[in-house]
């Protein structure tokens, strides 16, 4: 097959040529002809739907047409990508045509762009998920408003269960990316010596299309919202009103944004190491990435078609979850936790990996028994695929094959116990340094060892009668989730931003958000674990006027640690915005490759490849050797640019 | 100060603290901690909590004592010694097999131990499905005759009582097919007896859970989830749904109670007998009732306002029952 011969102003005119797409000014493709794009391809989605299917497809009680919300929820999401370029390269290649090449552009808009550059997708992700997180957090506030009084409500009871679904959803969707998209995509190039993603425009796009899917499933709201939780249970779903949409195709659209992120990260830690990056030298934290990545490439497809099928039954009058119709309600729920499960340690991993990269920092020690801890991340990933029936102990499915779920679900307590091995090996007579980032990180083996163990109580099935389905459960996926993964992500930014950003958080605001994150964190979520023991379900408006003392004392907490995410956010403006001090080179005095290159970070990461010589945790050794060979001898490997268009397909 | 010297402290202040706590628990808490004694089912739950327990508090304690040991003894504030680095602190074998090898045999004696408390105990109060594996002796003697209407229950017989659970949005209701079949908003149970629950719903999924009985078992539509327990003592326990249901799902519990045999017998003919009347009505005692446009069984629309269309535009000459 021959290739079509360059255009005349194809690579050499191009690098002098700015394309129109990505000039800066408003006369080009931006977050603007996004949400343009958006808004056409909605209103065209709707009026096709309505023109199609007016006589069958209508949602009981709600006036509202199913096929044309969900054609106008997919087209609205096609016309977002076509605004923002990110179908530019595909339709280019499709037409025959030579694609113009992506420019990164020097100037602030270009966070508001289809951009190539693993680093400016990594900030644009903090911003997103912080996004997310901001938006969930504001729900969980009115979830425990509502729970401060078993009998007075401030909300009905309909409204309650949208908010909670809502909270659910969105917090779940946030963290499948919150590691990943941030710290993943900025850090794992510059952890292994390379200049790029292996594939810069699937990675813009993971990040393009997870803001779409934050859009579609808050679009829910404003269609009355969708009363299943975030599980989505069927026949309830079935049943829902056009919230349920937004909830089922969000949950496609976020699932194509974890494939595509999943998919690049793993191609890019397996193929576009540096020279001497071998598997041994690999840092623990890429380690967690490349596990999460696999559990991302091979999980999600089971949700993207459960939500499929889901849709179907919403729009075409499919029956795959209508039980009436030789459909099965069990269907949806082996589906969605045959991912759901998964997605747990997708929410998990990461978090091991900040910490696991953290400590050997501020110890001053090499990663205790890192060999372990790599295949303890291997292990959680892969046993993560055997577990999910123990969210079914109770609902009659297969009830002999509960003994070995509930064998795998307490085998994976073994490796995930690896961790432990590691952080308690790199403490021992260390020089522990409590900067912010170490504070966070212990933090994380503090919460996370409650979390775990009292998921060896669910695991139990005799134990999981009374604890199923309670706020026993609600308060163990707090603490592993965001008693592990968020306090991670925060030890991640703390110890991070000043690479990323060139600004040094403040430590004194730092360590308020500390202490009233940690305290408030676990004054809100260990009473749960008492009120779940007598006897409150989950996801309910109203409970026995007994628990009200424990509920209220939770909420007020609840409270008070919403606050401190407030001195979080206080916190980035004044440091980054009102009082910036400039970080050096290596605030943290760490061996770590990402922080051997210029700050800030040129666009290419590596003047030359790195050859990397050993791995970055030789700390308080005499003759330890240099991590990496950053180059400088004679034979110089020319300088290109990252976003070079050859290869990147 | 040399290694062993931190090991020691370290072991000394966990096993004390340890042992402190598991006989502070076991004998002060344990006895307490739901869902209580009065069914077979939730003292052996109570019974494996607590055993889960004593195990889980030396693992916390560990960990913590050494976080705090760490904190306190190896700040660089205090400025002891500068750690060394080296392969010595890189990797310990004796140290690693050992995490290895503890961590591994304390997971498969739980997964061990809580297999054989599943199955001792015919699935622990919870779901089992429609054709449980491992049923009470009689049970499905009594289940079987309960469904050809043969079924009969008397006190001091030893009999297993079937009683089936419909869940809809948003209540329970049950029937007692060893008593015509009648169909109640009550849950009254005999004590001292095995009572086999037969879950059901007529539309979405619920789950319908017996708190202090131990019992929790997923309602699906058309399918039977069957759950065991043994009453032990008389008193009134919660039901509450445990599975999302939609909106009203916060409000979908009701009381039942356990009493003596005679008071059950009593209260169970006087209640065939008083809905002798409405029980000829319901259908045919089955495992699963199918709602369709006629609401024979169930029914979703049986006033035809809940739906915005016509229901004769929708279902035609077929109405649904008044």
């Amino acid at each position: 097959m021959t290739e079509r011969p360059l255009a005349t102003t194809g690579e050499a005119s191009t690098t002098s040529r700015t394309p129109w797409t990505q000039r800066p000014g408003w006369m080009s493709q931006h977050l603007g002809t996004a949400i343009i794009g958006g808004v056409l391809g909605y209103l065209f989605g709707h009026w096709l739907g309505n023109a199609i299917s007016s006589n069958y497809a209508y949602i009981v009680n709600s006036g509202q047409n199913a096929t044309a919300d969900a054609l106008a929820l997919i087209f609205g999401v096609v016309g977002w990508l076509l605004g923002i370029g990110a179908l530019n390269y595909p339709l280019a290649k499709l037409a025959g045509r030579q694609p113009e090449k992506e420019v990164e552009l020097d100037h602030w808009s270009k966070y508001f762009r289809y951009s190539t550059n693993h680093k400016t997708v990594g900030l644009q992700y903090v911003v997103g998920v912080l996004l997310f997180m901001f938006t969930g957090g504001l729900l969980a506030m009115a979830i425990r408003t509502e729970l401060l009084n078993p009998t007075t409500h401030y909300f009905s009871a309909d409204t309650y269960i949208k908010i909670v679904s809502e909270h659910g959803t969105i917090m779940m969707m946030m963290a499948t990316s919150i590691v990943v998209g941030p710290l993943g995509n900025y850090l794992v190039p510059l952890m292994i010596g390379s200049r790029r993603m292996a594939f810069p425009r699937i990675e813009a796009f993971s990040f393009w299309i997870f803001v779409a899917g934050y859009m579609v499933i808050f679009s829910a709201l404003p269609y009355g919202g969708f009363p299943t939780g975030w599980t989505g249970y069927a026949p309830l779903q079935t049943q829902a009103g056009p919230g349920m949409v937004s909830y089922l195709f969000g949950f496609a659209v976020i699932g194509m944004g974890m494939m595509a992120a999943g998919f690049n990260i793993a191609v890019t830690i397996i193929n576009y190491r540096a020279p001497g990056m071998t598997w041994s030298r690999l840092p623990i934290f890429v380690w967690s990435i490349l596990a999460t990545a696999a559990l991302l490439t091979l999980a999600t497809p089971t949700l993207f078609a459960a939500g499929l099928f889901g849709l179907l039954d919403k729009t075409a009058q499919t029956a795959f979850y209508v039980t009436e119709h030789g459909g099965s309600s069990y269907l949806w729920e082996n589906l969605f936790w045959f991912f759901g499960h998964p997605e747990v340690y997708i929410m998990a991993l990461p978090g091991f990996g900040i910490v696991g990269e953290i400590l050997p920092v501020f110890t001053r020690k090499p990663l205790f028994a890192y060999k372990v801890g790599a295949a303890g991340m291997i292990g959680v990933s892969l046993l993560s695929f055997f577990v999910w029936q123990h969210h079914l102990f109770q609902s009659g499915i297969n009830p002999d094959m509960r003994p070995l779920f509930m064998l795998t679900t307490e085998l994976i307590s073994i490796p995930t116990g690896f961790i432990y091995l590691v952080g308690m090996g790199t403490l021992y007579k260390a020089k522990i340094r409590f900067e912010i980032p170490m504070l966070f990180a212990m933090a994380l083996y503090f919460n996370f060892l409650i979390g775990g163990v009292t998921g060896v109580f669910l695991s139990d099935v005799p134990v999981n009668v009374t604890v199923h389905g309670g706020f026993f459960v609600l308060s163990h996926f707090h603490y592993t989730i965001m008693g592990g993964l968020l306090f991670a992500f925060m030890a991640g930014l703390y110890y991070w931003l000043p690479k990323m950003t060139g600004r040094m958080m403040n430590k004194k605001i730092g360590l308020w958000h500390f202490w009233t994150m940690f305290i408030f964190f676990n004054l809100t979520f260990f009473p749960m674990f008492i009120i779940g023991l007598l006897g409150q379900p989950r996801r309910v408006f109203t409970y026995a006027k007994n628990l009200q003392g424990l509920n209220d004392f939770s909420s007020v907490s609840a409270f008070l640690l919403g606050f401190s995410f407030l001195i979080f956010f206080f916190n980035l403006v004044w440091s980054l915005y009102i009082n910036p001090q400039k970080a050096p080179a290596n605030p943290w005095e760490s061996l770590g490759l990402e922080w051997q290159t210029a700050n800030p970070v040129p666009p290419y990461n590596f003047e030359r490849i790195p050859v990397i010589l050993t791995d970055p945790y030789h700390y308080s050794e005499a003759s330890a050797p240099a991590v990496a060979d950053l180059g400088g001898g004679d034979e110089l490997i020319p300088a290109v640019s990252s976003h070079d268009g050859s290869g990147v397909a | 100060m040399n290694e062993t010297h931190h090991l020691r402290r370290m072991t000394i202040i966990w096993i004390v603290l340890s042992v402190a706590a598991d006989l502070l628990f076991w004998f002060l808490v344990g006895p307490h901690v739901p869902p209580g004694r009065m069914t077979d089912m939730a003292t052996s739950n109570q019974f494996d909590f607590n055993v889960l327990f004593v195990i889980a508090i030396p693992v916390l304690i560990g960990v913590w004592i050494y976080l705090a040991y760490a904190i306190a003894v190896w700040s660089a504030k205090r400025g002891g010694p500068e750690p060394v680095g080296g392969e010595a602190a890189r990797t310990n074998r004796t140290v690693q097999v050992a995490w290895i090898t503890i961590t591994s045999v304390v997971v498969i004696f739980l997964a061990g131990f809580g297999t054989v408390e599943l199955v001792v105990n015919h699935g622990s109060g919870g779901g089992e499905g429609p054709n449980p594996v491992w049923s009470p002796s009689g049970a499905i003697k009594a289940e079987t005759a309960a469904l050809a209407g043969t079924g009969t229950w008397s006190p001091n017989s030893n009999q297993v009582l079937p009683v089936q659970v419909i869940a809809q949005q948003w209540k329970f209701t049950y029937r007692y097919p060893t008593f015509g079949g009648f169909e109640t908003s009550q849950l009254v149970l005999p004590v001292h007896t095995t009572i086999a629950f037969n879950v059901t719903s007529l539309d979405v999924i619920h789950s319908f859970w017996a708190y202090q009985l131990s019992v929790k078992a997923d309602a699906n539509p058309q399918i039977n989830d069957v759950a065991y327990t043994t009453t032990n003592q008389t008193g009134r326990f919660t039901v509450r749904c445990s599975e999302l249901c939609g909106i009203w799902h916060g409000s979908m519990y009701n009381y039942g109670s356990v009493v003596s045999q005679q008071q059950f017998m009593q209260w169970a003919q006087s209640t065939e007998a008083a809905n002798a009347a409405n029980t000829k009505f319901l259908p045919p005692f089955a495992w699963t009732y199918v709602p369709d446009a006629n609401g024979a069984a169930g029914g979703y629309y049986p006033d035809g306002s809940a739906t915005p269309y016509s229901t004769a535009e929708i279902y035609g000459a077929k109405q649904p029952a008044s």
